[in-house]
């Protein structure tokens, strides 16, 4: 029997929609096995569809996106009730990504940003949007912080990436509709990386560089002095970034069994920094500019995920 | 309501352990509010370890390690001494207060150092009051 | 009374339609609200400036490549390091294969399947549907060009979705011989592809149902677009030109000088703001040369222009705009149509190009200071604009995306809609798709609308006599 399948994006940019359509003609090998039953962004089908199935009727739910409003929570919910397999697709809905970013800020300081304190918005009444009460029109709530699919209910498998890229995600695909919930690759990217040969043990530099700093020479970017999250980092992209001149953001989340992808990378920095004074040494770590857009670019919703803390004094 | 700070203390085997012994025996007095755990060099505090050790509850989390050129396995509290440095400016910016974080060098002969730094350090987080990330986690 | 629609479907992000209807039952007002919010101006503070390009990226996956240019061209600025010729061309290269798959992507999966399919029941109102009629053989052409031009994104980018190449002062990868072969083979089929859609929309143009399409909407606005030195349309550089709903120019601007003539108006029922044009002032939402509304996206730069700079397209742009500005909705579908041939054409000239494959793609950047960078993003003029710290970090980021740009036209292009197919109480799912292609005509990329908060596909309530008299149930 075919299986039913649905899609779902919560807070997310839709990248993870269009890399469903990008594994182009496979989608039609999978639409062989399975159905389509809900999915907003291609398809025709409203809310009230999905609340009148059965529970578990889904076999496979995928949902991309985070959890950043009251409604984005109520969809999560529906799905995990009515899927047998519900699946956080994509670095938001299991590592939160970089809109998790927006944890290091509280509610609202980010209305403020848009709405208040903005250099082309006069809004001279002050207003925040927050729906019309009269006319019945109502905005869902923004929660006090982003969350990940994981954080809200119970979910069964994970692709990760973002957005994921095609060959992961055709392994998962296969994966799931085989019955599989685990799959992809337990090792580091620095594995498959076409700049692995000339990763160094240890590097001696007197300050690290930025990406936009320093001409690229071809070598592994540690070793050039630029923070290349390719160690702490779980393959499957091949390298897309290192391939391209660009350090490894880490997009692809923490290699399996590591809980905290920025923190094995901090440790792993630590490590293959040469033994040097201290104050050099100081110099070295300060020229590390913004730890957590660094270290956890795409997962800050897991290491905040009831936004920043307030240490008062 | 007294605030009774908890500190998590890994203490490196070969010197800040024994320096905790040395306190101890010779009688010194340092407050009894601290849990060592006993590491064989503060080059194994991970630190995913500190981390951890806030979200289980720590207001403070004290690293003791050897000197600079005594640790046992050459470079293991340097390397330290690296973690602990970015460790400090990621809670910043996590918003908790980076002096929770102390690391402190103390040889098996300094039982006296010992608890004069980790006197200190109770004190410094009792007027900093309790961790917030504990109280996060009581929602 | 109130109509809503929710989510409103095939569409890039979230949003929801409300409309009201009075005693008699027809429309008195209808909003188009998009309930989210993710707060990007608000998180790219503190960040590191050669981060923006990847971080604003994912403000939007359908239209990455346009964040990510705008963000680096506002790095150019900020950093004082204007990109070498080649690093410039490589960047056009790649935005025109945006272009094309994005146009690709309205046109025959999301958008396009209002005009090619009609009035047909919701289960066939997709791309499956579209193949079912069309047949397989064209469906397979049009998932084989996206996917060509795809390809050219991740050659020269790095990444399918999300590129990673642009940073201050050019790329981080240069071109090779070989690529530059590939991508001329496939820029070459995409110019077939191009010509052959326009043969395909061609055939519904001409019909009475086209017209009566047409006649759902009109709105007499003022256009943005940016152009090249000879007025001519060009999407990635270039001085943003404004025109009057007659059709005359109004302002050239260059691009750094952008934000001292728009400001953008905040309603409580929206999380998307509605930019204007300041000098003619915020009036409500209502067309005309007194209100300082204007269109952005294929529409916008078609009127905003005086031609095109590839020939095919350049022709069909003169049959388009024979008669002047056209203000008609739905001739957004004829615009993009052109732009989907004027970005194949402009692909294959520019990977003719022998300075594509040269070596000097960077330039290094000096001190960091402020930087505005303006793209034309699929959907319309995009704005970054960053203020750098001494450490190179954000102080300050505002950003202001193309369905944004359009929010105050789709509203009232969503109302008028309304007005024309909702008749005294009577409302069915046929004619509510009407009132979601006259939204969709925009292709609203509302994933980029809501960068500043938050999420959902659209949805339409219906309200009447103070109650929620229906909600859109498009079948019921
Ligand atoms: S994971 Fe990336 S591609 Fe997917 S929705 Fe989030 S930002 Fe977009
Ligand atoms: S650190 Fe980065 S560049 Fe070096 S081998 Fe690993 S992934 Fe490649
Ligand atoms: S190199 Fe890193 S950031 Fe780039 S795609 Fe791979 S995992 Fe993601
Ligand atoms: S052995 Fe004491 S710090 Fe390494």
């Amino acid at each position: 029997m075919k299986k039913k399948i649905a899609m779902y994006w919560g807070a997310g940019c839709g990248g993870c929609d269009v890399s469903l359509l990008g594994i182009h003609e496979k989608l039609l090998d999978v639409l062989e096995k399975a159905d389509i039953v809900f999915w907003p962004c291609a398809t025709d089908f409203k809310y009230e569809d999905l609340e009148k199935m059965e529970d578990g009727e889904i076999d496979i739910a995928f949902y991309n996106g985070a959890i950043r409003t009251e409604e984005n929570e109520k969809i999560a919910k529906l799905l995990r009730k009515k899927s047998k397999i519900l699946v956080a697709y994509g670095s938001c809905a299991t590592e939160g990504c970089v809109i998790g970013l927006a944890n290091l800020y509280d509610r609202d300081e980010i209305f403020n940003a848009v709405y208040l304190d903005n250099e082309t918005t006069p809004n001279e009444k002050k207003i925040i949007p927050q729906g019309m009460e009269k006319e019945g029109i109502e905005l869902p709530e923004f929660l006090p912080s982003l969350k990940t699919l994981e954080q809200v209910v119970k979910v069964d498998a994970a692709i990760p990436g973002c957005p994921p890229p095609s060959p992961v995600l055709e392994e998962a695909l296969n994966a799931l509709l085989e019955g599989r919930t685990e799959f992809g690759k337990e090792v580091a990217l620095c594995d498959e990386c076409p700049r692995k040969d000339t990763k160094p043990d240890k590097i001696e530099i007197e300050r690290f560089y930025r990406w936009h700093e320093k001409e690229d020479d071809g070598s592994c970017f540690l070793a050039q002095g630029m923070i290349c999250m390719g160690p702490a980092t779980r393959a499957g992209c091949g390298g897309e970034c290192t391939s391209a001149g660009i350090p490894c953001t880490g997009c692809m989340g923490p290699v399996p069994k590591v809980e905290n992808q920025g923190i094995a990378m901090l440790s792993a920095i630590a490590s293959i920094i040469e033994d040097m004074d201290e104050e050099k040494e100081r110099a070295v770590m300060e020229s590390i500019k913004d730890m957590v857009g660094t270290f956890y670019k795409f997962s800050t919703a897991k290491l905040l995920p009831y936004g920043r803390f307030k240490d008062e004094s | 309501m007294s605030f009774e700070p908890k500190i998590v203390a890994f203490l490196c085997n070969w010197c800040a352990y024994a320096g905790a012994d040395m306190a101890g025996t010779s009688r010194l007095k340092y407050p009894g509010n601290m849990i060592a755990i006993r590491v064989m060099c503060s080059g194994r505090v991970d630190p995913e370890f500190i981390l951890e050790a806030f979200e289980k509850g720590a207001d403070g989390v004290f690293i003791g390690g050897c000197h600079p050129g005594d640790c046992h396995y050459v470079s293991g509290n340097y390397r330290t001494r690296r973690r602990v440095e970015m460790m400090k400016r990621l809670l910043e910016e996590m918003g908790i207060n980076p002096r929770r974080l102390r690391l402190e060098w103390v040889s098996a002969t300094e039982g006296q150092k010992f608890a004069r730094v980790v006197k200190e350090f109770v004190e410094e987080i009792r007027q900093l009051g309790p961790s917030p990330i504990k109280k996060e986690e009581a929602i | 009374m109130k109509v809503s629609i929710d989510p409103i479907t095939r569409l890039e992000g979230h949003g929801k339609i409300d409309i009201f209807l009075d005693e008699k039952g027809n429309v008195e007002r209808a909003y188009m609200e998009v309930p989210e919010l993710r707060g990007f101006e608000m998180f790219c503070r503190g960040r590191k400036a050669e981060d923006m390009p990847i971080i604003t990226s994912r403000i939007c996956g359908v239209c990455p490549e346009a964040h990510h240019m705008a963000a680096a061209k506002a790095l150019d600025m900020a950093f004082a390091a204007p990109p070498p010729e080649t690093a410039r061309k490589i960047r056009e290269l790649l935005y025109n294969a945006y272009i094309f798959y994005d146009h690709a992507l309205h046109l025959y999966y999301l958008g396009g399947i209002d005009v090619l399919m009609g009035d047909v029941p919701k289960e066939e109102r997709n791309v499956i549907g579209l193949i079912r009629k069309f047949g397989l053989e064209i469906g397979k052409e049009v998932i084989k060009h996206r996917r060509y031009a795809m390809e050219i994104v991740k050659m020269l980018g790095g990444r399918e979705i999300h590129p990673v190449t642009a940073i201050p002062g050019g790329v981080s990868k240069p071109v090779s011989e070989e690529e530059r072969e590939e991508i001329v083979k496939k820029a070459k089929s995409c110019i077939e592809f191009a010509k052959k859609s326009m043969e395909i929309f061609k055939g519904v143009f001409d019909t009475e149902r086209w017209n009566e399409m047409l006649g759902l909407d009109a709105l007499h606005t003022y256009y943005m677009g940016l152009v090249d030195s000879k007025n001519r349309v060009n999407y990635y550089d270039g001085d943003v030109r404004v025109v009057s709903p007659e059709g005359k120019e109004v302002y050239k601007i260059k691009p750094e000088g952008i934000l001292d003539y728009i400001e953008e108006h905040v309603e409580e029922w929206s999380y998307v703001k509605f930019p204007y044009l300041k000098e003619i002032g915020w009036k409500g939402l209502v067309d005309g040369k007194d209100s300082g509304i204007y269109r952005v996206g294929p529409l916008g730069r078609i009127n905003a222009a005086d031609g095109m700079n590839t020939r095919l397209a350049h022709k069909e742009f003169e049959e388009f705009r024979g008669n002047g500005v056209v203000h008609e909705t739905f001739g957004y579908y004829n615009a993009r149509l052109i732009e989907l041939l004027n970005a194949a054409e402009r692909m294959y000239e520019l990977a003719n190009d022998d300075a594509i494959v040269g070596g000097d793609i960077r330039a290094m950047p000096s001190e960091p200071g402020e930087g505005i960078g303006v793209i034309e993003a699929a959907r319309g003029v995009l704005i970054h604009h960053y203020k750098l710290d001494r450490n190179g970090l954000v102080e300050e980021a505002n950003l202001i995306v193309a369905t944004t740009n359009n929010n105050a036209a789709i509203n009232m292009s969503v109302a008028n809609a309304a007005r024309k197919v909702i008749k005294r109480g009577k409302v069915d799912d046929i004619l509510l798709n009407k009132v979601e292609s006259a939204f969709r005509c925009y292709d609203p990329c509302l994933a980029c609308a809501s960068h500043a908060l938050g999420e959902t596909p659209l949805v339409a309530n219906i309200y009447w006599k103070n109650k929620l008299y229906r909600r859109l149930k498009k079948n019921a």
